[in-house]
């Protein structure tokens, strides 16, 4: 028996006992309880994973009991593991742990320890739904749990003003993106006549016409909400602004786990979006754009966490692109290797932070390399990694993206450009980072500077484990072309998803060549960023004088956030002011509700001069109402 | 024999007599009065149905009325003193503190 609801168990139980009591049993009972939770989960997970990997098809479900059964309509409580959701439990629950545990350092000081870590376990259990649930509806559950703990987290220090207004953008961004989920659920009910997602995606090519209005419009709203939760254009803006929140949350939530949902949900229904070569080409469009955008913007942020929030957005951008080519196997094994490289290089940044008692900004920092030896080496492991430095996980993972959006029929040469661009850009801003926090003069003033310390061993092992991760996880998704190992990765997920028609396999040489010339490019970005950063910043101040609106341009983020502010946000406030507030709700909700209190008061005020306390009138009328009367029934 | 219709008239106008007293008079006394007069009109048609059709129950009606009325007299003489004792008036007319 496969007990798979033990897994998301754990995490729940954590939370009930954290929120609940953590409060009263003190910090050692939560320093017990909240990582414990999250590594009983990933044992069980890794059972579950071998139990799948020999199991039949692949596949595991467990049926709990049923959750709703009205007419033809039923929904079950029901758990699969299978390749995808297996492999994102042990992201989930692996990375989470060592989030957990690094925590532990992180947050030691804090007054709301046992408030965090009940948030972060309870985002753990409802990620843990999201990848679990075997239907639209269950993973709606955890789609809109892991927002919560988001919003949550987010807003962690709420006490503080951009915190408190980071965490609503983040929550009301991912409203927009629900909206398309819930339309899209809706219009499976109505075409399918069910929820679960094994019947759609067998059924998907029988019910649904290849390339028909119906499929498209499906896998818009479902696109519509993967940008919303991975933050990709439009509505990729609220990430950056969630790094208000702890560090080690922006390391779990948004980087490593919650922002890959919209990634799990379109590879889970590949066999949907294949069906739709319109959506599949703007996931593709949209995906190379925000990769492109966000690295453009990362150039310049001074921000550490901010650096990375834009690295993050732009590297989910790499993996939109490498599914809406139809290379989900690729843009999944880049999941794997972004969440350990990512969580990695968060980690070392809190660290970095931590040692710096909250001091974000890199021009404050340099030459931290000798003081935190153990950060500087495992971060620069993540750079290299992300980098695309041959042979570190980044490069295959990003190679094979590359390669697929060159070589596949959904693809073409203008993708790969800009993803090729894109490529260099990010390794450029990562050295960038690296040289301005870690070597260079000191900027670092006086008073910090005397406790710089590096971080406890509860951090740092996290950081060695991830570093590990990030320089070895590549070998499970080589190249065919290198040809030195299996492709793991393609072997893991044969027959999962759904073929692209005509793929070609392409010819060896080109790939090569393409490999040869990103890594070229990745050297080379780096070297500029080693010549600009590496020593005295004189020679980047006089580019950026040169360069004043193409700097400005990025240091402001395009203005997307001013435009939106300007386009949406301000009419917004407009109509609701002059004409929902002022016209409507005044002039029309207002008087309606006022209108029988007013009929009544005027009715009444013009009774009341009947009583006039005269106590002959009174009997006047009274005699007057019984002759009245009498005359009724006498005549 | 003294037919019905006599007591009836006569009932009809003490009746009436009573309900002008308590429409038109001033004086609290008079109207109090007035409203025994109205009660006694009814108890003597009562009392002439009684007759004609040879039923004691009209009369038995008519013990019960007048030991209501005997009892709303001391309700209503204790009102009336102790609204003249603050008022140190009977007028009706400005007994109207009672209204909106």
């Amino acid at each position: 028996m496969s007990q798979i609801w033990l897994v998301p168990a754990f995490p729940l139980l954590g939370f009930l006992l954290n929120g609940f009591f953590g409060k009263f049993f003190g910090k050692r009972f939560v320093t017990i309880i909240a990582p414990a939770a999250v590594g009983f989960a990933f044992l069980q997970s890794l059972v579950l994973f071998f139990e799948m990997r020999a199991a039949d098809g692949h596949r595991l479900v467990e049926t709990l009991y049923t959750w709703m059964a009205t007419g033809s309509f039923q929904v079950d409580v029901a758990f699969q593991v299978d390749q995808l959701s297996g492999l994102y439990l042990l992201i989930i629950t692996g990375v989470g742990f060592l989030i957990h545990v690094y925590s532990i350092g992180y947050m030691g000081a804090e007054a709301g320890y046992y408030r965090y870590f009940a948030f972060l376990n309870l985002f753990i259990f409802f990620m843990l739904v999201l990848v679990l649930g075997d239907s639209f509806l269950l993973m709606f559950v955890g789609w809109e749990g892991v927002g919560l703990c988001s919003y949550l987290l987010i807003g962690y220090y709420f006490e503080k003003h951009s915190a408190a207004e980071a965490c609503k953008k983040a929550f009301l961004f991912n409203r927009v993106g629900d909206f398309g989920v819930l339309s899209a659920v809706m219009l499976i009910f109505v075409t399918f006549g069910t929820l679960n997602f094994n019947i759609v995606n067998a059924e998907a090519a029988t019910q649904l016409e290849s390339g028909g209005i119906l499929v498209t419009v499906i896998t818009l709203f479902l696109f519509l909400g993967a940008t919303g939760k991975s933050a990709q254009i439009p509505l990729y803006v609220w990430l950056p602004d969630a790094m208000e929140g702890p560090t080690p949350v922006s390391a779990l939530i948004h980087a490593a786990t919650m922002v890959t949902a919209g990634l799990y949900m379109v590879a889970r229904l590949s066999h949907l979006f294949v069906l739709a070569p319109f959506t599949m080409n703007m996931i593709a469009v949209i995906g190379a754009a925000t990769a492109l955008l966000a690295a453009s913007i990362a150039l310049t942020q001074t921000d550490i966490k901010r650096v990375l929030a834009y690295s993050t957005v732009s590297q989910l951008g790499y993996m939109f692109l490498a599914l809406g080519v139809g290379a989900f196997t690729a843009g999944i094994f880049h999941v794997m290797t972004h969440a350990f490289f990512k969580a990695l290089l968060f980690l070392g940044s809190g660290s970095v932070i931590h040692a710096m008692h909250h001091e974000q900004d890199m021009l404050r920092m340099g030459a931290l390399r000798k003081k935190l030896p153990v950060t500087y080496l495992t971060m620069l492991m993540g750079t290299l990694a992300i980098a695309g430095i041959p042979f570190f996980s980044g490069f295959f993972s990003k190679d094979e993206i590359l390669w697929k959006a060159f070589s596949s029929p959904l693809g073409g040469g203008g993708f790969w450009l800009i993803a090729f661009v894109t490529a260099g850009m990010t390794s450029f801003y990562m050295f960038r980072l690296i040289y301005l926090t870690f070597h260079g003069e000191s900027r670092v003033d006086s008073h910090t500077a005397e406790h710089l310390h590096e971080s406890p061993a509860v951090m740092t092992v996290p950081l060695v484990i991830l570093a590990v991760l990030s320089v070895f996880g590549g070998f499970f998704g080589v190249p065919h072309v290198l040809n030195f190992l299996p492709n793991g990765m393609e072997l893991y997920f044969k027959g999962f998803f759904a073929q692209v028609p005509e793929t070609t396999p392409g010819s060896a040489a080109a790939e090569i060549g393409l490999m040869v010339a990103s890594v070229l490019l990745a050297v080379i970005a780096w070297s500029l960023a080693h010549r600009y950063y590496s020593t005295s910043l004189d020679a980047v101040t006089a580019l950026r004088n040169r360069l004043q609106t193409t700097y400005r341009l990025s240091l402001n983020k395009w203005y997307v956030d001013e435009l939106y502010n300007a386009v949406i946000v301000q009419p917004g406030k407009l109509f609701s002011t002059f004409v929902l507030w002022k016209l409507i709700d005044q002039n029309i909700i207002d008087r309606l509700v006022l209108l029988p209190g007013n009929v009544a008061r005027g009715v009444g005020s013009g009774l009341r001069l009947a009583q006039n306390g005269v106590l002959q009138s009174y009997a006047l009328i009274f005699s007057l109402g019984a002759m009245l009367i009498l005359g009724f029934v006498l005549l | 024999m003294i037919p019905i219709s006599h007591v009836l008239v006569l009932s009809a106008l003490l009746f009436s007599i009573g309900v002008l007293g308590v429409m038109l008079r001033r004086n609290v006394i008079v109207v109090f009065m007035s409203i025994e007069l109205m009660l006694n009109a009814v108890n003597l048609s009562f009392v002439g149905f009684a007759r004609t059709m040879d039923d004691m129950t009209g009369v038995i009606f008519i013990f019960f009325i007048i030991v209501v009325a005997a009892a709303e007299a001391v309700v209503g003489l204790s009102i009336i003193l102790s609204i003249y004792r603050t008022r140190k008036t009977l007028n009706i007319d400005e007994f109207n503190l009672l209204k909106w």
